[in-house]
This record gives structure tokens, sequence and C-alpha cells, in this order.
């Protein structure tokens, strides 16, 4: 059945390790989430502080597009190689973005309103 | 595996892909996610182009309309909640389920408070005459944004109905890779608001 597996009790060293190892990484997940708290705070900082515009525009993009790959990359684990068809994954998302990419060009060029 | 009793010695170091279910769980929702993409793509080049456009003489602007105080308290709401679904995770993988349904309920929380801010938000511009028919502009915007908002509600049904649906339970191979997808679920919220305060909120006060 699709929900079996087989279950082997880890070794009292492994089990200590993977939990370590669990802990060290729930503290990098902490120290990406204050990355991302002042990426934002930066990017309203900039918009706050009024710069020009054609400074403030691609910072700010440039930003978010930092906390995305953080947030794809750690939260939602992209990172992680071992994972079920990562690589699958990986293709699906990134042909996502281009197509994504597509389309903001022709709304914004090609289509005119 | 679903009646199997696990201790936390036992419990496998990866549950939510230890089943042949769990691994297909986590394409599944990853494939989802790719074609929601292309979803909020077509929504977020329709509001671009359509910004701050409508009938002659529209008072209406993304400049004058957005406020960045409400916007800030908000992506800090959702921002955190992400964190606190990385907390539930990292309890699943310890074995501990108290520590999961007491993350993915503040997580909720947080969500709740969330869309109360953007039903606040809404309100405020319908009171003041910006409702979805009054330009091409606001039905792009509430298009866009609503979207996103309708996102944030499915994910607060979905986990709601895995906390409650397993309160009894606990945790075992079965519910763990649902746990799973519905944090990843989460996180793409979290993704798709960054870009709209990003290009919806601060942009448009930017002019």
């Amino acid at each position: 059945m699709g929900h079996d597996t087989q279950v082997q009790a880890r070794s009292k060293k492994q089990y200590e390790y993977d939990r370590h190892h669990n802990a060290v990484h729930m503290r990098k997940q902490v120290i990406n989430f204050a990355i991302m708290i002042f990426l934002t705070f930066l990017a309203f900082a900039v918009v706050v502080a009024d710069f020009s515009t054609y400074y403030i525009k691609p910072l700010i993009l440039l930003l978010a597009g930092i906390q995305v790959v953080i947030q794809l990359y750690s939260y939602m684990h992209m990172d992680d190689k071992k994972a079920s068809h990562i690589g699958v994954i990986s293709t699906f998302v990134w042909f996502g973005v281009v197509i994504a990419f597509t389309v903001f060009l022709a709304f914004l060029t090609i289509i005119w309103w | 595996m679903e009646h199997t009793k696990f201790t936390p010695q036992s419990w496998p170091d990866k549950p939510e892909q230890a089943t042949m279910e769990g691994k297909n769980k986590f394409v599944g929702i990853w494939i989802f996610i790719c074609s929601d993409i292309t979803l909020f793509a077509s929504v977020f080049a329709t509001y671009l182009s359509l910004k701050d456009k409508g009938p002659a003489g529209m008072e209406y602007s993304a400049a004058e309309l957005f406020e960045l105080p409400l916007a800030f308290v908000m992506t800090m709401l959702l921002l955190t909640s992400s964190l606190t679904s990385v907390y539930a995770m990292y309890h699943m993988k310890n074995y501990n389920f108290k520590g999961v349904q007491i993350w993915m309920s503040i997580t909720v929380l947080l969500g709740l408070g969330f869309l109360a801010l953007e039903i606040y938000e809404f309100y405020h511009y319908v009171h003041d005459g910006f409702g979805y028919t009054q330009s091409a502009f606001s039905s792009a915007f509430f298009t866009l944004v609503g979207t996103h908002g309708l996102h944030v509600v499915i994910g607060l049904v979905w986990i709601l109905c895995l906390i409650f649906r397993n309160a009894g339970r606990g945790l075992n191979l079965y519910n763990a890779p649902k746990y799973y997808a519905a944090s990843i679920f989460w996180h793409f919220i979290d993704v798709v608001w960054v870009f709209i305060f990003t290009v919806v909120y601060l942009m448009g006060v930017l002019g």
C-alpha cells in the first residue's frame, strides 16, 4: 500500500545525530528569517527615504528576488538534494519562472493598451 | 502503517517522504505550485499593465491610495507565520505532535490576523468609492490581491482541517505528508506576498 514503508529503528547514535542535525538546521532557519525581516525593513526604508525611483525600483525588486530564493531553497526545502524528485521539481519551478517572465514581458512591452 | 506505534527513535528522519504516498504528495504539491506561479504571473502582469488606468479624470492612483504602515504590518504577520510553520515541521521531524499542533495553530492565528487586515483594507477602499468595477486599475488590483487573499483563506481552512481532523490520531506516516504539503503551500503564499508588497505597495507608492 501507498502508506507502507520499511521502518527500521535508528541506533541511539544515529537518533542523537539526527536530532542534533535538526536543531542545527532549525537555527539556520531562524537566521534566514532574520535575514528576510532585515531585507523587508530595507525595502520599506528605501521607499520611505524617498531616493530617486530609478535607483529604488531595481533595488527593491532585487531584494524581493533574494527573499524568494531564500524562501524556496530554505523554507520550502528545494536545497534538499535527497528529497523525492527534487530535480523534476526544480525544473518545473524554474520553467514556471521563465513562463512568468515571458508573460510580464508580453503584457508590458508587446501588448499595447 | 497508519496504526503503527512509533517512538521518537523509530520515527523516520524524513517522515514526510518515508512512504510512496508521501513522495507523491511532495511532488504533487510542487506541480500545483508551478501552475500557481503561472496563474499569479498573469494577474501580476495584468495589474502592472492596467495600473493607474481608468476612465478620464479618475481620481484614484496607487500613489494616493496605498498606505505603507498597513502593508508593513501585513508583511510582518505573513513572514512570521512562515517561520512558525517551519517550527511545526521541525517538531514533526522530532516526533513531537503537540509541538506540531501548537505551531500550526500559531500559524493559523497569524494568518487570520493578516486576513483581517486585508478585509479591513478592502472595506476601506470600497467605502471610499474604489470598488471592483470602478476602473481597470481597481479590477486588476482586487483580482491580484484578492486571488492571493483567496489562497490565504484556502490555506487557513486546510491547516485548520488538519489540526482538528488529526487531533485524536497523533502523528503517523499517513498524516505527516499532509502537514508537510500544507506547510509548503503556506510558504508559497508568503512568496507571492513578497512580490505583492514590492510590486503593488512599494512601487505603487513610488508612482
